[in-house]
């Protein structure tokens, strides 16, 4: 009954950590993780959700066990 | 198809001439192969730039980039295409990204190869950390690469 979470580059140095686990309740969104992780704070406008390496929404609910991911926009290439 | 996350620095033509040489029987209806390779500068908004180190996300980046490359594999009908992109530290003049695409003929080629590079830049995870004099710095955006974008800065 957990979600695994990951920060990525500069965000997991703001955050000031690359994994954390929250408690899973059935309908929680990505939002909802990030301010569960974050003392309630809104998800930063620009950073990117994953949800088991698809890229997902902030408003979309989630399933149990699953891996989200919050980054930065991306930079490669 | 091929797509490879590297952490040691590769040399791009010698990733095309072996791609090339597997490519086999198809070969002989492939009349065009058309590449990009993007390499690391010295300099990056005014600040030179010692070294950088390439994040990514284990897992996401790999199944993203395939994904891009299946998708404009079928829209271009493209006969082959290789994606290598370096993870890491990576030092100037090092190639950082490859990618080469082959088709019947070359509009489809010249098109998927700036197709993916686009997608990959704007949508790929990975993130660049640059070291300058100054210190450390995280890339913050990548600069839209649109069609238009070189006919706009010339006069």
């Amino acid at each position: 009954m957990t979600i695994k979470v990951r920060f990525f580059a500069s965000l997991a140095e703001t955050v000031g950590r690359r994994e954390a686990e929250c408690p899973y309740v059935p309908g929680i969104t990505l939002g909802q993780v990030w301010r569960e992780l974050n003392g309630g704070q809104a998800l930063p406008s620009g950073v990117l959700c994953a949800v088991d390496f698809d890229y997902r929404e902030v408003d979309d609910a989630l399933d149990d066990n699953v891996e989200v991911a919050f980054f930065p926009p991306v930079t490669g290439g | 198809m091929a797509v490879q996350i590297v952490a040691q620095a590769f040399d791009p033509l010698e990733l095309l001439r072996r791609h090339q040489a597997g490519l086999g029987a198809p070969a002989r209806r492939i009349g065009a192969l058309a590449s990009f390779v993007g390499s690391m500068r010295d300099m990056n908004e005014g600040a030179e730039v010692t070294a950088m180190t390439i994040e990514h996300y284990p897992g996401m980046t790999e199944r993203h980039i395939e994904q891009l490359v299946a998708d404009t594999t079928a829209r271009y009908s493209l006969d082959d295409c290789l994606v290598v992109h370096r993870v890491g530290r990576v030092e100037p003049g090092d190639t950082i990204v490859l990618v080469a695409t082959w088709a019947a003929h070359r509009a489809h080629a010249f098109e998927s190869c700036r197709a993916i590079m686009e997608a990959l830049k704007s949508s790929a995870p990975l993130w660049k950390k640059e070291d300058t004099r100054a210190g450390a710095r995280w890339v913050a955006n990548n600069t839209p690469g649109e069609v238009t974008a070189f006919e706009a800065d010339t006069p």
